[in-house]
């Protein structure tokens, strides 16, 4: 009878999650739609002018800025992160392995408006007197996030080389190749599966990142052309402008929100299907 | 077992949408609406938090939507009262107008920056990205960083009427969501410049001269400043005796110091 009532407590808890997932979803979409059907899709997704109080809802220059950050982010976090989970996983000796890996797994535990602090007043002052530009730049909102997405990486990675067989890396010691050859040529390669999920969910962590973002990135709506210009993200604009909006702007932004969960829900499905073809 | 989950679900996500959907509305005997411009909300709000404890049986709620959505709740007696920052246009001569105080616009830069005065025009031409260096406006050949508002932010809608006319801010501007973090990123570089409500202004940065006026209270009060801007509350021809209570409050010297202590200068 209590074991019952235990295992009926706890399928309700895991529906009401499923529930509000559902409600968001339906929310979001019943927000969002009607002004993209009104814009038009064509000029919705693919319009560079924004200025919603005006009748124009372009967000092309935001989905551009955010992938551009995205990418910019992964190309400088990823080896980093991988060198971190390689080193981690094969060169650290157990006793300090136990130290570094929760002392990693704490960044990730640093609220990101303590990295958007340290971004404002260190990193763009920096980009500023060196390398020019108004120092809020994509450049800088990408090494900010390079930094937050090293966590989650590195962890997922590790857990990923370490659940590759110990069988092949003796093998490979075994044909005579040391073991740098073995991590690169076999450890690596059949851990690829998990180091790639890892690198998406980096991504999704990447791309949905705001405030730190909006500290750094100055916010500018133009299409970027150099590593040097001010960008704003779709997640920018959401909370920049959330709290003067009314109307067809307030919707917009809800548009702009569901152009954003598509982006996310991709990935993160993707990351999904290839965990399980591991 | 499994049709007993699948109600259990069905329930669970049936009270969800009921949760969700149920009404926000909310009566009162005694209630005020006042709605309208963004600008004016954080004061009028502040105003009413305080006039609340002073009538405790009094609810007044305090909504945004801008200038011109105040302006036609007060007339479709949606809100009791209507607030804006701008001056009423000739069509809505049936509202009787009240300026409950002034706010200045500053313009503001680092204070190693040597430029004292700007014009309207310069000040239109960086906006627009047409002034793209500081040697148009006699120091160095170095380029202009200009900081600029938030889709929808009052502030913006008043240094755009004020300033650009008909013309568009352009979209290589820095954006910032609050005046605080104007100042912020203007006392942080030298080649920056910005605008705050004068009410923010503090020893990090500088104000300009604007067309070789200072801003400051006297020159707010009497118009002398161009950047000047009213803040209004619209009352309709008949107003409610709540409304015209509560108006008599922030006309009141309490009310109008209340209104000194948030940073605008009191219009009595």
């Amino acid at each position: 009878m209590k074991e019952k009532i235990i295992e009926k407590i706890l399928t309700l808890l895991a529906f009401s999650a499923i529930g509000v997932l559902l409600l968001i979803t339906v929310f979001i979409f019943k927000e969002g739609l009607p002004v993209i059907l009104k814009a038009g899709i064509k000029d919705f997704l693919f319009s560079a002018k924004w200025a919603p109080t005006k009748g124009h809802f372009g967000i092309l220059a935001m989905i551009i800025s955010s992938l551009a950050v995205t990418f910019g982010s992964i190309v400088m976090g990823v080896p980093l992160a991988l060198a971190c989970a390689v080193t981690l996983a094969e060169f650290c000796p157990p006793r300090l392995l136990v130290f570094l890996k929760p002392t990693i797994e704490l960044l990730a535990g640093i609220p990101s408006v303590v990295f958007g602090f340290l971004g404002v007043i260190l990193l763009v002052p920096i980009i500023r007197e060196y390398l020019g530009g108004p120092g809020l730049s994509l450049l800088a909102a990408s090494i900010i996030l390079a930094i937050m997405i090293l966590p989650t990486i590195t962890s997922i990675s590790i857990d990923a080389i370490q659940a590759v067989p110990l069988l092949y890396k003796e093998g490979a010691l075994a044909m005579g190749a040391t073991h740098w050859q073995a991590i690169w040529l076999v450890i690596l390669p059949a851990a690829r599966s998990g180091v790639v999920t890892a690198i998406i969910l980096g991504m999704a962590r990447a791309i949905g990142e705001t405030m730190a973002v909006i500290m750094v990135a100055g916010n500018a709506l133009k299409i970027p052309s150099s590593l040097l210009d001010p960008v704003r993200t779709l997640t920018s604009t959401i909370a920049l402008e959330m709290g003067y909006s009314a109307g067809d702007h307030r919707t917009a932004l809800f548009a702009a929100g569901m152009i954003l969960f598509i982006f996310i829900m991709a990935l993160t499905i993707l990351a999904n299907l290839l965990m399980r073809k591991k | 077992m499994r049709f007993n989950q699948f109600r259990l679900g069905v329930t669970l996500f049936l009270c969800l949408m009921a949760l969700s959907c149920s009404s926000k509305n909310f009566t009162h005997s005694q209630a005020l609406t006042i709605a309208g411009s963004t600008s004016v909300q954080p004061f009028a709000e502040k105003l009413a938090e305080i006039y609340m404890d002073i009538n405790p049986k009094l609810i007044i709620n305090v909504q945004g939507g801008g200038s011109t959505a105040g302006i036609k709740a007060c007339r479709e007696k949606v809100a009791q009262i209507g607030t804006s920052s701008r001056e009423l246009h000739p069509n809505e001569g049936d509202l009787t107008k009240i300026i409950i105080a002034k706010d200045g616009i500053a313009v503001i830069v680092h204070p190693q920056n040597p430029v004292n005065d700007i014009s309207i025009e310069q000040l239109r031409g960086i906006f627009s990205g047409k002034i793209r260096s500081w040697s148009r406006l006699g120091w160095v050949d170095k380029p202009i960083y200009f900081v600029n508002r938030e889709e929808g932010s009052g502030t913006r809608d008043a240094f755009e009427s004020l300033v650009m006319k008909k013309g568009e801010i352009s979209d290589e501007a820095l954006v910032q969501d609050s005046n605080g973090s104007v100042r912020e990123i203007i006392a942080n570089n030298p080649q920056a410049i910005g605008y705050i409500s004068f009410g923010i202004l503090n020893h990090q940065v500088k104000a300009l001269a604007v067309n070789s006026v200072i801003p400051n209270l006297t020159t707010i009060k009497n118009n002398q400043y161009t950047l000047t801007r009213p803040f209004i509350f619209v009352l309709p021809s008949q107003p409610t005796p709540l409304a015209s209570q509560f108006v008599d409050f922030v006309l009141s010297q309490e009310g109008q110091q209340i209104l000194e202590k948030e940073g605008l200068v009191g219009f009595q």
